[in-house]
Order: C-alpha cells, then sequence, then structure tokens
C-alpha cells in the first residue's frame, strides 16, 4: 500500500489550514485519493492548530497513527517537537526556524526548549530535518504571513515526483489575487532553499 | 460534480440538493459550518434560532407546512432540544425532516461526550451514521426519503471526525425544481397534530409500528452493508470507526451500518453466522454491541477497545493486539523519545479581548463568579482563575439564583455572554426578577457569538443569510422583566465596571449589568488595534500587570535594578491596545494610546 502521510503543525493564525487545503489538492491533482483532518479545537488565536494529510490509492481513516508520518511541516518549532513522534523513523521534517512563546513561557512560568534540546530529539526520529527560516524569508518577500508557502515551496522540492505546476495552481486557487506574485516568489524561494540544504548535506 | 468537502459542508450540499427549504440550527462545535455552507445556497431559507430546541421547532413547523426542513445542533443541542424532538417524533410531518446531531467524541470542544445513538432508540427515530463526507451528503436525501415514507424524523448522527474531515465526493450539483407556484393549504389533522393525552395514546402504538416497520426496511437498506472476506474474523461498525476497521482488519468481513437504529436483525443473525468471532468496533457506548447481544448473539466490543474518547486506527490496532486479534507484529513501532515536559499552547483569552477587564474586576472584589459557556469560560485558567462553575449553555444565573438563596460567606455573581443570553439565559433571569434574590448577572455583551466563531445573534441586528434586523436592547429587556437596578458598563472601563459592581452589590436586591464592548477580533474593531508600549524607566517589574493575563504582555530580558525582577514589555504584533494593562499598572509605566499619539505629534 503506498501511502503519503502529511502532518502540518503551527500555531492559530501562521496559515496551516491554508497549506494543508494545497497539500490535499496538489495530491487529487496527481490523482491520489485524498482525506484531510483538522485537528483544532476552540476557535482562539494562539493556540496549536494540526492538520494530516493523506495522499494513497484508497484512504480509508482519515487521521494518521503515530509513527505513520512521511512528512512533517511544521511552521513553528515546539509544535514540530510536540508532534515528532508521529513520524515513522527516517520520515522527513521542515521546519521553521521561528519561535512563537506559548503564554506561560512569555510569563516566565516555562522554557522555551533550547533549539540544541530540539535538534537532539528530532534527530534521534530521524536524520533527515531540515530547519528553513520561512518566516525571515517570507518577510524578505514584504510579507511574514507567506512563510506557511515557503514551506509548501521546500516540500514541494522533496516531492520530485509530483509536477511543480499542480502546486503553482493550487496557491494560485487558494490565494487572493494581489497576492498571487508573493505567493509565487515564496513558493520559489522554498524550493531554492530546500535544494542548497539538500546539496550541503 | 467532483468536490473535496468536509462532512459538514457535504450535509449542506446534500440538504440542497435533495430539496430542503428551511433549515435552523443554533450554532455549535463540530456542528457549525453546516449552516454557514447551506445559508448562502439558492432558493432556500436558513436561519441562527436562539436555541436548539426554537431550531428544531421552526424545522418541524416547515415540515408540518409541507416543505423539507433540517434542524442542526451540536450533540448537547439535542439535550436543550429533547422536548421538542420527542413530541416530533409522535406526531410525524407532512414532509421529510432530518435533525444533525454532531457528536463529539474526545470532547474537543464539550462538556460531555454522550453517545446520541441512545436518542435514537429512546424517541424511536431512525439514526443514520455516515462514514465519509460522500455518504454524509448521500445521506441527507436518503434520511428525508425515509422520514417521508415512515412518516418520523430522522436522525443524522455525526461525529467530530466526520464532521471536521475532508474527503471527495460526488455531487449531482442540482435541485429538485421548485414545482411550487402558490403555498400549500395547511392540512389541519387534529388526532394527528394535537398531542393532547388522549391523541397521544392512539399514537404511540403508531409509532411502535412504525420501528417494527423500520427495522424491516433496515434488513434491506443499501447502506447496512456486508463485505465477506476472510470469515475467521466478522467486524460489525458505524461511522468513522468502519474506516479503523479497514484500515486496520484488511481481510476481515465487515458489516458496515449506515443505519444504527434501528439495527436490521437478520442481517446481524446472518453475518454472525457466516463468521467465527463476531466484534464491535464503535465509538463510545457499546450501543451495537448490546443490541446485538439482545439478540442472543455471542459479541465482544468494549472488553476490547475503550469506551472514552475518540478511536483511531492506532487506539483499534493496539486493542486488537492486545486481545489477541492481531499478532503484536503488526503494531507500527514508536519512538520513545525524551523530550521533557513541553510548555502547552492552550486557548486563551486573546489579547484585547474584552472580558479580561470584567474579570480581572470580579478577582479584585474577590467575587464568587457563577460562569457559563463560551469564550469566557477560560477565564477559569491562570492567572485570572475567575470562574468557578461551568456546566452547560445558560446554567449560570440560575445556578448563582441558587448559590444566593442558599446563602455563603462570599458574594456572588452570574456571567455569560450575549448569545447564551439569548440560548437559555433568559427564563433564569426571569426567575432571578420574579423570585428576587440578591444576584447579579454580568452579561458579557461583546456583540457576536465569538466561541463559534463569529456567528449572529439577536443582539447583533443581522441574520445568518445577512438580512438587517432589530437588535436586542438588554437593559429594557431587563427593566421589562421588573429589574430596577439595570446597568451598563464600557467592558475596557475598569473604573466604571468596578463602581458599577460595588454600588450593586452594596444595595439591596437584584440588578443586571450588560458589559458592552465588540470583540476585539471583529474585523471593524481590528482596524483600530494601536500596539502600547512600556515606558522601560517607569517599570519596576512589580508583575501587576502580568495578573490581567494577557499574551501579548510577557517578561522582558532587561531587570530592574532595585527589585532585580524582569520588567514588563508588549509584543506589538499580539497588542490590540485594549488599555487594561495600562489603567491596571499603578506607576503608569504602561502608556495609553493618548501618550502614544502626543508622543507622535
Amino acid at each position: 500500500m503506498t501511502m503519503i502521510n502529511f502532518l502540518l503543525a503551527g500555531v492559530g493564525g501562521q496559515g496551516t489550514i491554508l497549506a494543508s487545503d494545497v497539500v490535499a489538492a496538489v495530491g487529487l491533482r496527481s490523482g491520489h485519493d485524498v482525506k484531510k483532518s483538522e485537528v483544532h479545537g476552540m476557535a482562539q488565536r494562539g493556540g496549536s492548530v494540526t492538520t494530516h494529510v493523506r495522499w494513497g490509492e484508497k484512504v480509508f481513516s482519515p487521521l494518521i497513527a503515530p509513527g505513520e508520518v512521511d512528512f512533517v511541516v511544521a511552521f513553528e518549532k515546539l509544535e514540530a517537537l510536540r508532534y515528532i513522534e508521529m513520524l515513522r523513523p527516517g520520515g522527513v521534517v521542515l521546519v521553521n526556524d521561528y519561535a512563537i512563546a506559548p503564554l506561560s513561557v512569555s510569563a516566565g512560568n516555562d522554557e522555551y526548549p533550547a533549539d540544541e534540546r530540539m535538534r537532539t530529539v528530532f534527530r534521534a526520529v530521524t536524520p533527515n530535518v531540515h530547519l528553513l527560516a520561512a518566516t525571515a524569508m517570507a518577510e524578505e518577500l514584504g510579507n511574514a504571513k507567506a512563510n506557511n508557502v515557503v514551506l509548501l515551496g521546500a516540500l514541494a522540492h522533496c516531492l520530485q515526483e509530483v509536477p511543480v505546476e499542480a502546486w503553482r495552481e493550487a496557491i494560485r486557487e487558494r490565494v487572493p489575487p494581489k497576492f498571487v506574485p508573493l505567493n509565487e516568489r515564496a513558493f520559489a524561494m522554498g524550493q531554492e532553499a530546500m535544494a542548497e540544504l539538500r546539496n550541503t548535506m | 460534480m467532483r468536490r473535496f468537502l468536509s462532512g459538514n459542508e457535504a450535509v449542506a450540499w446534500g440538504a440542497w440538493e435533495s430539496g430542503v427549504r428551511v433549515a435552523a440550527a443554533y450554532p455549535g462545535t463540530p456542528s457549525t459550518e453546516i449552516l454557514e455552507t447551506f445559508a448562502p445556497m439558492p432558493g432556500i431559507y436558513a436561519e441562527w434560532s436562539p436555541n436548539e430546541k426554537v431550531a428544531l421547532d421552526v424545522a418541524v413547523g416547515a415540515a408540518y407546512a409541507g416543505s423539507r426542513a433540517m434542524a442542526v445542533m451540536k450533540h448537547v443541542g439535542l439535550n436543550v432540544a429533547a422536548d421538542s424532538y420527542f413530541y416530533a417524533s409522535m406526531t410525524g410531518m407532512e414532509a421529510g425532516l432530518v435533525i444533525v446531531s454532531a457528536d463529539d467524541p474526545s470532547m474537543h470542544s464539550s462538556q460531555n461526550e454522550q453517545d446520541n445513538r441512545h436518542y435514537a432508540k429512546f424517541a424511536r427515530v431512525p439514526c443514520l451514521d455516515p462514514a465519509d463526507s460522500q455518504e454524509a451528503r448521500d445521506l441527507v436525501g436518503v434520511a428525508l426519503d425515509i422520514s417521508e415514507q415512515f412518516d418520523t424524523p430522522v436522525m443524522l448522527r455525526l461525529t467530530t471526525r466526520i464532521s471536521h474531515s475532508y474527503g471527495v465526493v460526488n455531487l449531482s450539483g442540482t435541485r429538485p425544481p421548485d414545482e411550487r407556484t402558490e403555498n400549500p393549504e395547511y392540512r389541519i389533522d387534529t388526532a394527528k397534530y394535537v398531542m393532547v393525552p388522549g391523541n397521544a395514546r392512539r399514537r404511540h402504538p403508531v409509532i411502535e409500528e412504525r420501528v417494527r416497520k423500520l427495522a424491516q426496511f433496515a434488513e434491506s437498506f443499501e447502506h447496512n452493508r456486508a463485505e465477506l472476506r476472510d470469515r475467521a474474523l466478522g467486524i460489525v461498525c458505524n461511522g468513522v470507526a468502519y474506516q479503523y476497521a479497514r484500515e486496520v482488519f484488511p481481510d476481515a468481513s465487515v458489516l458496515k451500518l449506515g443505519m444504527t437504529f434501528p439495527v436490521p436483525k437478520d442481517l446481524l443473525r446472518q453475518f454472525a453466522s457466516q463468521v467465527d468471532r463476531l466484534i464491535v468496533i464503535e465509538e463510545l457506548d457499546p450501543f451495537l454491541e448490546e443490541e446485538i447481544r439482545l439478540l442472543g448473539i455471542a459479541v465482544e466490543g468494549k472488553s476490547i477497545f475503550p469506551i472514552c474518547g475518540e478511536l483511531n486506527q492506532d487506539i483499534v490496532r493496539e486493542s486488537a493486539i492486545q486481545a489477541g486479534l492481531l499478532p503484536a507484529s503488526v503494531s507500527v513501532p514508536k519512538v520513545q523519545l525524551d523530550k521533557g515536559p513541553l510548555p502547552p499552547r492552550p486557548p486563551i483569552l486573546c489579547p484585547g479581548c474584552p472580558h479580561r477587564g470584567v474579570f480581572y474586576t470580579t478577582n479584585k472584589l474577590k467575587l464568587v463568579v457563577n460562569g457559563d459557556i463560551g469564550c469566557y469560560t477560560l477565564a477559569f485558567l491562570p492567572p485570572l482563575g475567575a470562574l468557578h462553575s461551568c456546566g452547560c449553555m445558560g446554567a449560570s444565573i440560575g445556578v448563582a439564583h441558587g448559590v444566593s438563596r442558599a446563602g455563603i460567606a462570599q458574594h456572588n455573581v452570574a456571567v455569560l455572554g450575549d448569545s447564551t443570553f439569548f440560548h437559555t439565559g433568559m427564563p433564569a433571569l426571569l426567575n432571578v426578577a420574579y423570585n428576587k434574590s440578591n444576584t447579579i448577572t454580568l452579561i458579557l455583551d461583546n456583540r457576536t457569538t465569538a466561541m463559534t466563531g463569529h456567528q449572529a445573534n439577536p443582539g447583533t441586528g443581522r441574520t445568518l443569510q445577512g438580512a438587517e434586523t432589530a437588535e436586542v436592547e438588554f437593559e429594557a429587556l431587563a427593566r421589562a422583566m421588573g429589574f430596577e437596578r439595570v446597568q451598563t458598563v464600557d467592558s475596557y472601563d475598569l473604573d466604571e465596571v468596578e463602581t458599577t459592581l460595588k454600588e450593586c452589590l452594596e444595595a439591596e436586591g437584584p440588578a443586571v449589568i450588560v458589559a458592552r464592548r465588540a470583540c476585539a477580533l471583529m474585523p471593524d474593531v481590528r482596524k483600530e488595534w494601536v500596539p502600547l508600549r512600556v515606558d522601560e524607566d517607569r517599570c519596576n517589574g512589580c508583575g501587576l500587570c502580568f495578573r490581567v493575563g494577557c499574551p501579548a504582555l510577557v517578561k522582558s530580558d532587561v531587570l530592574d535594578e532595585k527589585t532585580g525582577r524582569p520588567k514588563a514589555r508588549i509584543d506589538p504584533l499580539l497588542c490590540t491596545g485594549c488599555e487594561i494593562c495600562a489603567q491596571v499598572c499603578a506607576r503608569r509605566a504602561i502608556l495609553f494610546r493618548s501618550q502614544l499619539t502626543a508622543e507622535v505629534q
């Protein structure tokens, strides 16, 4: 059974849902059966947002079980750490090198995990951890909100068998027309950044 | 037409394509998107009703009038609507009526995880249970057909995982043409529709006979499907559990029940006789398991799979391994990681939330707060810890009245939001006026139903379909109920909130305080956001501002020279400029909007 499982994680407002809509649409365009499940609680800003997207010949469960995720795409570092055990050993982790402190951290009651500790944990699951400065890249383009599309570019680079045009089209259909050029640049930037990371490995 | 739809969107499409003319609901997770998707569709009427009981009565009325109708609610909404639900089962209708109940296993956003299949059996109403988005769409039309064929309301039971999962759905994209040129005459049939005891006694046997016929129908119902594969194991399942069963036991025989009440007895007996071992995989209660056991068939279910919470393929697989149904070798290896404790990211009151100042004040006055369901429930969390009871929609005022009548050492107040007040708070407020306790009711009017994502309500002056409408005046309503002390305050004005609360606490008799301020996330309010700033020279790190519990207020890396404590800093990306912290700061170290403007000039 060939199945590709994606787990996308972020913090409310980072564009996690839109990104997972794109991943689902690309799967459909590539001829897969697709299911997507949103796992978010109450409609509040600042909460964790997680989505599961599954591509396959025939997808039954809309959820991915622990140890079955092929790609973790995290828009925030702590959220990557939170869901890392969902990854299958050797799976791919794409992490936005960006931290959003939860209330308990900003209030000084908890500590945000140090980068080194995160790296150690990630490495215990997989060698394929890629930290990308997606928010910084998006800011460079003029809008931090495009951080999600930067990571989609990186993800597209990891899925060479999928035609790039499927990604571009799915993104174009989901962002307001005036933001299309920005998002196309963000996507290309993510692709290039990922290509560079892979070459240096 | 192929679309990628959530279960909720698929239900809306199914309703439109099968000719539903009238739909009513009260927003509630995980059901809210159904009416939001349905409302803009052409040729239909859709409304947010004040509560689920009213919504169901509206749908029943439409069905009495000969139009296909739908009422939508979350599982606990059916508790509110139960009275109407039961009479609707007794009377039947003139046209199809589907009642959508969205259950919430795992309680992603609910106070309990009741299994509403029991309500189907309780009221002798057939229950359809879709397993994916396609079935969610298909079963709406099927439900309406069954409703008309058997003269019964039909429950369409969703769960969070069905409502909020997306899959490919084939749609017709068309709706049967409305052939009515004028409104039909209301058909008078008092023996059927006036449920006085004499008529009700004649109806009850009709209802029991209806269930017998439905059980017959269930035997050949196309959505009750036996898939025979390997005969060693047979699995009876419904809803999303079907997907987990197929994924974990690809070779097993499966009896998938699209109708979970009434169950097809012969089909079950036949299926059981064809397999060596029979199990049930179902979320929450052992509903099917008990129905099967009543037939005298040996079956296992909850002895293997958990009764609490959602299932998923991992839980099903591991439970099956434990029970010896599968070899341990099929277990998906899991990594054990030493991650240490991770800081949680729970839902919290947003930066700029108008509720925050009110709760800061009730804390300051050491009030016991009998709370209710809405965003403001989150005030129970630290550092505020300002809400002390919350059970169900509208409970706050009745509970506060009871507390007040019993008598406690502290003062207590009832706190609830605008939409919750309309939902079930109104009769309880009337009770306070009528029975005159000292109860103070704080209505937090943030001009919207915020928790479920900004739905309109009778206080907003807008309907679900965007029409302008009358806007309830809380103050006039309270006076009409008999309250003499009715005050209005700005939720952002801490002095005003405190002074008014104190006045009401000192006075004899009941009071209503309307604390008004629009939700900070409303589009118009967002335009007015101005991030505030801390004057580092003035801040001495006393930490008082942190007690308001705003995510935008963070501890700075800069320490105060004298006290050694971290100074406060404001995250400009999060701060909306509500000025609650600025009012709390004793050293005036947090600059007000006016000060920031003056600086610029």
